[in-house]
C-alpha cells in the first residue's frame, strides 16, 4: 500500500476534527450552556452517536459522488479537505457556527476553478438559498413550539423538578439522535474521498458479524469527529449560548426540537418515499444547513419570548462567516493546490478525456442548446477542461449552465454489463425479473459515455418506461443510477 | 431511566415535607400561645417540644434538599432561588420556634384584657406564615396562583402590624410598670416579626415567578 495515503488521509481526519469542534453546538450546546448536561457527558455521549451514525448510516459512497467525486485525484481531495478544515478551524476560533458541507462546496468550487472545470451553478445556490431558508424555516418553528410549550406547561402545572427532569432527558435523547445523523450526514465530507483508496482490509469479527474496510475507514472518521468535540466543541457554545441570547434549559430544548423537526420534515427523503406510499401529500425537500437551522431556531424562540434579548450584533457576525466560510475556503483550496501541485510535484487532477458523440450532439439538441457548429468536434478527444471549454466558447456564446450540461454529456466513461454484479438487487426486490432479463439481453456490452449506455439500457425499453407515480417513478430512476453504478468500470483514485 | 424519575419523584416529596414541616409549626406555635394565654403550663411545654423537633427535622431536611439540588445539578436556572426561598423560610419557623421558647424561659404575665389581642397577633402572623407557604408551593407547581398568595401575605401582614400596635398603644397606656410595659411589647414585636419575615419570604417569590416566566 502506498504510504502517501495515510498522509493524505490526515487533512480528513483533521477536517473531521474541526467539523467536530465546529457542530458540537447543534447538538449539545443548549444543555451544556444552560447547565443541564455536563460537558464531558455530553462529549461523551455525541463521540458515541457520531461514531454510531459514521459507521452504521454513513451515507458516504453515495453522497461522495454528488459532492465530491468530481474530484478525482488524492492529491486535490488532500487540499480541499486541508482548506475546508482551516476555513472551519478559523471559524471555530473566531467562536463562529458555520455549516461544513457548504465549505466544503467552497473548496470544491476552488478546485474547479483551479483545473478549469466547469461549476454546476444549482450547488452555488443551494447555498445561497440554505442561509435563509434554513433559519427562516426553523425560526418559525422554534416560535411556534415554544409558545405551544410555554401554554402547555401553564395549563398542565407540572412540578418544576419533574419539568426539569423531562427537559433534562429530552435534550439527551435529542441530541444523541442529532449526533447520529451528524455522524451519518458528514461523514461522507470528511472520509468520502478516501473510500476509493484500499486503506483497509475486511474484518470478520468471530465469525458473527463482518466489518468493511469502508465502515473501518468511517470508524476513524468519526473518531476524528468525536475528538474534535471533545477537545474544542465547547468554544462555539459560548457564542450562541451567552452571547446571542441566554439560553433557559426549556428554550434550549425547543431550539433543539425545533431544529430536529425541521431538519426530519424539509430533508427527510424517507420521509416524502412513506407519505409518497400512503398516497398523503408530500412536504417539499429543501436545501437546509443543521447550523443555520440551529441559529435561526434560537432566534425564533429569542423573539417568542423577548425580542429585546436577542443581540443582532452576534448573529450578524455568525451571518457573515456562512458567507466567509465558503468563500475562504475556495481561496485556501485554489492557493493550496497551487503550491501542492507546482512545489510538491503532485497530481491534483487525473486528466479525463471528453468527446461530444452524436448521441451527445442529438441530446444537446432536444435540450434547446446551439448544436451546429459543435458537428466538426464529434468524435475528438479532449483531455484538457479548459481547451475544450474555450473550443466551445469558440463556436457559441454558450452560458455557464451550457457548459456545464455538455461537460456532464461528453465525459468518457466506461461500462460494462455484467448481470452477475446486480444479482443482488434481485434478490433484495429492488429489481424485477422483467427488468433484469431486459438487462441479460445486453450482457457484455460495452459504452464509453453514460448517455448511450442510458439510451440503450433505459430510453427504448418498455419495462422502464416512466409510469407517471411520483413513488414509483422515484424508485426506478434510483434503480437507474444504482445499476449505472454497478456497471461503471471504476478507476481507482490515484 | 425510571431510577431518574423515582429520585426527581423522591425529592419532589421531600420539599413537599419541608413545606408541610413549616405549615405544622405554625399550627403548633399557634396551639402553644393559646395554652400559655390560658395557663395550660404542661400543655405549652409540650407543644414547645414538638415545635424544638419539627425544627430540627426541618432544618435537616433542607439540607438533605439543597445539598441533592447542588449535587445533581437540577433546576439550573431556578437553583439559587429555590434554596434562598427555603432558606428564608426556614428563618420564619426559626423565629417562631424562638417566639414560645422565649416565653417558656422569660414567662411574661399578660394581663387578662390583652391576652384576646396576644392571640389575635399570633393568628394573624401564622397566616401570612401559612400563605407564605402556599405560595412557595404554587411557585413549583402553579406558577399562575402564586400573586394570589402573595397578596394574601401582604394583607395579613398589614393586619399584624396593626393588632401589634394597637397591643403597643394599649400596654404603653396601661398603669403597669415601665419594666414590665417593655418586657410584654417585647413580646408582641416578636410575634410580628413572624409576619414581617414571612413578607420577605414573598418579596423573594415575586422576584422568582418573574424569572421563571422569561
Amino acid at each position: 500500500m502506498d504510504i502517501s495515503i495515510w498522509f493524505f488521509i490526515t487533512s480528513g481526519l483533521f477536517l473531521g476534527w474541526s467539523l467536530g469542534a465546529n457542530h458540537a453546538v447543534n447538538v449539545f450546546g443548549t444543555a451544556v450552556v444552560s447547565k443541564m448536561v455536563k460537558f464531558k457527558t455530553a462529549a461523551v455521549i455525541a463521540g458515541i452517536f457520531v461514531i454510531l451514525g459514521a459507521v452504521i448510516s454513513g451515507s458516504g459512497t453515495t453522497k461522495t459522488l454528488n459532492e465530491l467525486g468530481s474530484i478525482n485525484a488524492l492529491a486535490g481531495s488532500f487540499s480541499v479537505a486541508l482548506a475546508v478544515g482551516i476555513s472551519v478551524l478559523a471559524m471555530t476560533r473566531a467562536q463562529l457556527p458555520v455549516s461544513t458541507s457548504q465549505a466544503v462546496i467552497g473548496g470544491i468550487i476552488g478546485w474547479n476553478i483551479f483545473t478549469g472545470s466547469p461549476t454546476d451553478y444549482t450547488s452555488l445556490s443551494r447555498i445561497l438559498f440554505s442561509w435563509i431558508s434554513s433559519p427562516i424555516l426553523a425560526g418559525i418553528f422554534g416560535f411556534i413550539i415554544f409558545k405551544i410549550v410555554k401554554r402547555y406547561l401553564h395549563i398542565w402545572k407540572i412540578h418544576l423538578l419533574r419539568i426539569d427532569t423531562y427537559t433534562r432527558v429530552g435534550l439527551i435523547i435529542v441530541g444523541a439522535l442529532a449526533s447520529y445523523s451528524l455522524g451519518a450526514n458528514n461523514i461522507a465530507n470528511v472520509m468520502g474521498m478516501f473510500v476509493s483508496a484500499p486503506l483497509f482490509k475486511d474484518l470478520n469479527l468471530f465469525g458473527l458479524t463482518s466489518v468493511s474496510g469502508v465502515q473501518q475507514l468511517f470508524l476513524l472518521g468519526g473518531l476524528a469527529i468525536a475528538i474534535g468535540i471533545f477537545t474544542y466543541g465547547r468554544n462555539v457554545m459560548e457564542t450562541v449560548g451567552k452571547d446571542l441570547y441566554k439560553i433557559s434549559p426549556i428554550t434550549g430544548l425547543v431550539v433543539v426540537l425545533a431544529e430536529f423537526i425541521v431538519l426530519s420534515l424539509f430533508t427527510s427523503q424517507e420521509l416524502e418515499s412513506l407519505l409518497l406510499k400512503l398516497n398523503l401529500p408530500t412536504i417539499p425537500l429543501v436545501p437546509l444547513s443543521t447550523t443555520q437551522a440551529f441559529i435561526g431556531a434560537v432566534i425564533g424562540v429569542g423573539l417568542a419570548k423577548d425580542p429585546l434579548s436577542i443581540n443582532f450584533k452576534v448573529f450578524g457576525k455568525i451571518a457573515l462567516g456562512w458567507v466567509i466560510a465558503p468563500l475562504s475556503a475556495g481561496i485556501i483550496t485554489y492557493v493550496s493546490l497551487f503550491f501542492v501541485q507546482n512545489v510538491f510535484e503532485q497530481k491534483v487532477i487525473n486528466p479525463v478525456p471528453y468527446e461530444i458523440s452524436k448521441s451527445v450532439v442529438v441530446k444537446l439538441n432536444d435540450l434547446g442548446l446551439e448544436t451546429k457548429k459543435l458537428k466538426d468536434l464529434v468524435g475528438k478527444r479532449f483531455y484538457n477542461k479548459k481547451i475544450f471549454t474555450n473550443e466551445l466558447l469558440s463556436r457559441a456564446p454558450y452560458t455557464n449552465d451550457h457548459i456545464y450540461m455538455i461537460f456532464q454529456y461528453s465525459i468518457v466513461d466506461s461500462f460494462r454489463i455484467d448481470t452477475a454484479k446486480i444479482a443482488g438487487f434481485v434478490k433484495d426486490g429492488s429489481l424485477s425479473m422483467d427488468r433484469f432479463s431486459s438487462l441479460k439481453l445486453k450482457q457484455g456490452k460495452t459504452f464509453k459515455n453514460k448517455l448511450d449506455f442510458e439510451n440503450s439500457l433505459f430510453e427504448n425499453d418498455t419495462v422502464w418506461i416512466a409510469t407517471g407515480k411520483k413513488l414509483d417513478d422515484k424508485e426506478t430512476e434510483l434503480l437507474k443510477s444504482k445499476i449505472g453504478e454497478a456497471f461503471r468500470i471504476q478507476s481507482k483514485i490515484k | 431511566m425510571s431510577l431518574f424519575f423515582q429520585k426527581t419523584k423522591k425529592l419532589e416529596s421531600q420539599i413537599d415535607e419541608y413545606l408541610d414541616l413549616v405549615i405544622k409549626g405554625g399550627l403548633i406555635f399557634k396551639l402553644g400561645i393559646k395554652c400559655y394565654m390560658e395557663n395550660q403550663t404542661e400543655e405549652f411545654e409540650n407543644y414547645l417540644k414538638e415545635l424544638r423537633k419539627i425544627e430540627e427535622r426541618a432544618d435537616d431536611l433542607r439540607r438533605n434538599i439543597e445539598v441533592k439540588l447542588y449535587t445533581r445539578t437540577l433546576i439550573p436556572e431556578a437553583r439559587g432561588d429555590v434554596l434562598g426561598l427555603m432558606e428564608s423560610c426556614d428563618k420564619v419557623l426559626n423565629i417562631t420556634t424562638d417566639n414560645l421558647l422565649e416565653f417558656s424561659v422569660e414567662i411574661p404575665q399578660i394581663s387578662n384584657p390583652l391576652k384576646h389581642d396576644f392571640l389575635e397577633l399570633s393568628e394573624s402572623s401564622i397566616s401570612c406564615l401559612e400563605n407564605t407557604v402556599s405560595g412557595i408551593r404554587s411557585y413549583f407547581k402553579n406558577i399562575d396562583a402564586v400573586r394570589d398568595y402573595v397578596t394574601k401575605v401582604q394583607f395579613y401582614k398589614k393586619e399584624t402590624n396593626k393588632i401589634a400596635e394597637r397591643i403597643k398603644r394599649t400596654i404603653f397606656r396601661s398603669e403597669l410598670e415601665l419594666s414590665h410595659k417593655i418586657h410584654i411589647r417585647y413580646f408582641a414585636f416578636h410575634i410580628e416579626r413572624i409576619a414581617e419575615q414571612s413578607e420577605d419570604v414573598c418579596d423573594r417569590l415575586s422576584i422568582a415567578i418573574i424569572k421563571r416566566f422569561e
